[in-house]
């Protein structure tokens, strides 16, 4: 009875908040979903219609050319397109997947019992603090031909020495070294989900006479999908993304062998002042990573494990 | 057994020392060579490791070379307003993300959740044009502005995930006092969350210190040039000066450096936060 009679009491002001955090929680909210409208949503929408223009700043006129900045594209009118987009691919599918294996391996020595464990995590973690303009300065002089450390070194040990980022051959593999010389927030990120794998289920191993290879096989690698899943996912991404190395070491040579594609949306669009076709450019960017993102979501299914299933 | 565990350990550490060095040497080699003198950095077969004599005064010569004093200020001046802006702006955000109910919470949060897998690239060219039919082609504005509007999807996430750890009952008590919830925010959230901030706060700094692109497109010119910038304009006058080059380099990885020193207990927790429940 008495419960019953303060029932309607209550609701009514847990309405009240509710109606509070309703109000509060869209103004709390604004900034971003205005950041999102303006900075991202309206740009994108913005960059289309471009896409089918030939907007150029400096002249007033503009003018709408239909599918043709995008015909330019794909009939290979504008040469450096599919070569662009054969280097970006070929720099992301050399260097993705080069920073993932080392950061984990790096990450599962780290997990182990060591001493100086905090020393090692920072040393490693050092490298990502550097900016990319000292980074690019600093890999373009140990990558010197001549005088270079890299290749002094190789001659002492009597190996053969390389022109690096002066070669077209070489120009990429150099990029996808630099990348895992700053990959130590994988490598951090792949620490933590390390330390989040329960320690019961390498002991059941145990208890069945396994060893470390069935640990790793079985426990480690299983556990730690949703890890590798997100690394992933985030290496692609800024794999698509690269630019300023470019722009500082090679200006997207030697031969266009490092016209990355996003080097090649910036000399397009700001460079050779062609927006419009710029715009194309970057669309086709966005479509190629939106199937890419949707592919390995939609394969995670079948190989990311989820502990407990609540994702 | 005891053997074979012993080998397995020797193992351990030759790889982490291998990988240590790897980490350290370029940044070992950018010290020695921006204490060299022009003719020392050219030498070789054998080595030369340690800079005889130290040139100190590479750092003062370098940085006369071009109004880098200027473009330290520049940089300290937009760092400093994006920082205060995402700082904000994101915690603001964050607060609606996590301790409040309202319509469209989910839709709106995947949106923006979304726009972290989007390329600058694709939007640049429209937020330029618009920058400049705006008539702020060449201030600061188009650097500083977006960090006040959410502050980036990234830190959103990052500190959601830190507010939804803190227990509710402590806005339920604050309401029951009579407190608003812009209060519960600026006197709750706010201060249980330093920890949480600093590390976005870290990541604001170094995201903005860092930046080149964005600067290299709204910067009209040369007096409004950032360090990133004035670096890459000294790389084009002095290409073979490497005692300059690295001198200038050590100089703008500095902040950096002092930054990491400062925070980077909260850094490492910061980033495995990100990647636990991504």
């Amino acid at each position: 009875m008495f419960s019953a009679a303060r029932a309607p009491a209550r609701s009514l002001k847990r309405s009240g908040l509710e109606t509070q955090q309703a109000h509060w929680g869209v103004i709390f909210a604004l900034p971003a979903i205005l950041g999102f409208l303006i900075f991202t949503l309206g740009p994108m929408l913005a960059s289309l219609v471009l896409s089918f223009t030939d907007y150029k700043p400096i002249s007033t006129e503009i003018n709408f050319v239909g599918l043709q900045n995008y015909l330019t594209l794909f009939k290979g009118d504008d040469f450096f397109f599919y070569k662009s987009l054969r280097v970006t691919i070929y720099y992301v599918i050399l260097s993705v997947p080069l920073a993932i294996v080392v950061s984990f391996l790096m990450a599962m020595v780290l997990n182990k019992n060591i001493v100086a464990k905090g020393f090692f995590r920072s040393v490693f973690y050092l490298p990502t603090m550097v900016p990319i303009v000292a980074t690019a300065m600093i890999w373009t002089w140990l990558l010197d031909p001549d005088m270079g450390l890299l290749n002094e070194t190789l001659r002492m040990v009597g190996l053969p020495t390389s022109k690096w980022i002066y070669a077209e051959n070489t120009a990429v593999p150099s990029f996808a070294i630099i990348n895992l010389w700053t990959s130590g927030g994988t490598m951090i990120i792949f620490l933590a989900g390390l330390q989040g794998v329960p320690r019961t289920l390498y002991e059941a191993i145990d208890v069945d006479g396994g060893n470390a290879w069935h640990k790793f096989l079985h426990i480690t690698v299983p556990m730690m999908t949703p890890t590798i899943f997100y690394n992933t996912v985030m290496g692609f991404i800024s794999g698509f993304q690269i630019f300023t190395q470019t722009y500082i070491m090679t200006q997207g040579g030697p031969n266009n062998a490092t016209l990355f594609y996003c080097y090649y949306i910036y000399r397009t669009g700001f460079n050779n002042q062609y927006m419009g076709l710029a715009s194309a450019i970057a669309w086709v960017l966005f479509v190629i990573i939106l199937v890419i993102t949707l592919l390995l979501f939609k394969s995670s299914n079948s190989w990311v494990y989820y502990a407990g299933g609540e994702d | 057994m005891k053997k074979k565990l012993r080998i397995g350990r020797i193992f351990l550490y030759v790889m982490l020392i291998i990988g240590a060095l790897i980490c350290l040497m370029p940044l070992y080699w950018l010290i020695r060579s921006a204490l060299m003198d022009m003719s020392q950095i050219f030498q070789r077969n054998p080595i030369v490791w340690i800079p005889k004599p130290f040139v100190w005064t590479n750092f003062g010569d370098a940085l006369s070379e071009l109004p880098f004093n200027l473009y330290f200020t520049n940089s300290a001046i937009i760092t400093f307003a994006c920082l205060v802006g995402v700082v904000v702006s994101s915690s603001f955000c964050a607060f609606a993300f996590s301790r409040l109910k309202w319509r469209g919470r989910n839709f709106w949060f995947v949106c923006i959740m979304s726009s972290m897998m989007l390329p600058y690239a694709v939007t640049m060219i429209p937020t330029f044009i618009g920058w400049q039919k705006l008539g702020l082609y060449g201030t600061y504005y188009p650097l500083i502005v977006p960090a006040f509007f959410g502050g980036g999807a990234f830190n959103i996430f990052l500190l959601r995930q830190f507010y939804m750890t803190l227990p509710k009952e402590l806005d339920e008590a604050a309401i029951v006092d009579g407190a608003s919830y812009p209060r519960i925010w600026a006197q709750i959230v706010l201060p249980l969350s330093h920890s949480a901030l600093i590390v976005v706060g870290l990541f604001a700094f170094l995201n903005t210190w860092n930046d080149f692109l964005a600067p290299l497109i709204y910067c009209s010119n040369d007096k409004q040039y950032t360090v990133a910038l004035g670096l890459q304009l000294f790389k084009g006058m002095y290409n073979a000066r490497w005692e300059y080059l690295m001198a200038a380099s050590a100089v703008a990885f500095l902040p950096c450096l002092i930054a990491f020193a400062l925070g980077q207990k909260y850094f490492i927790e910061g980033i495995a936060l990100t990647g636990v429940k991504g």
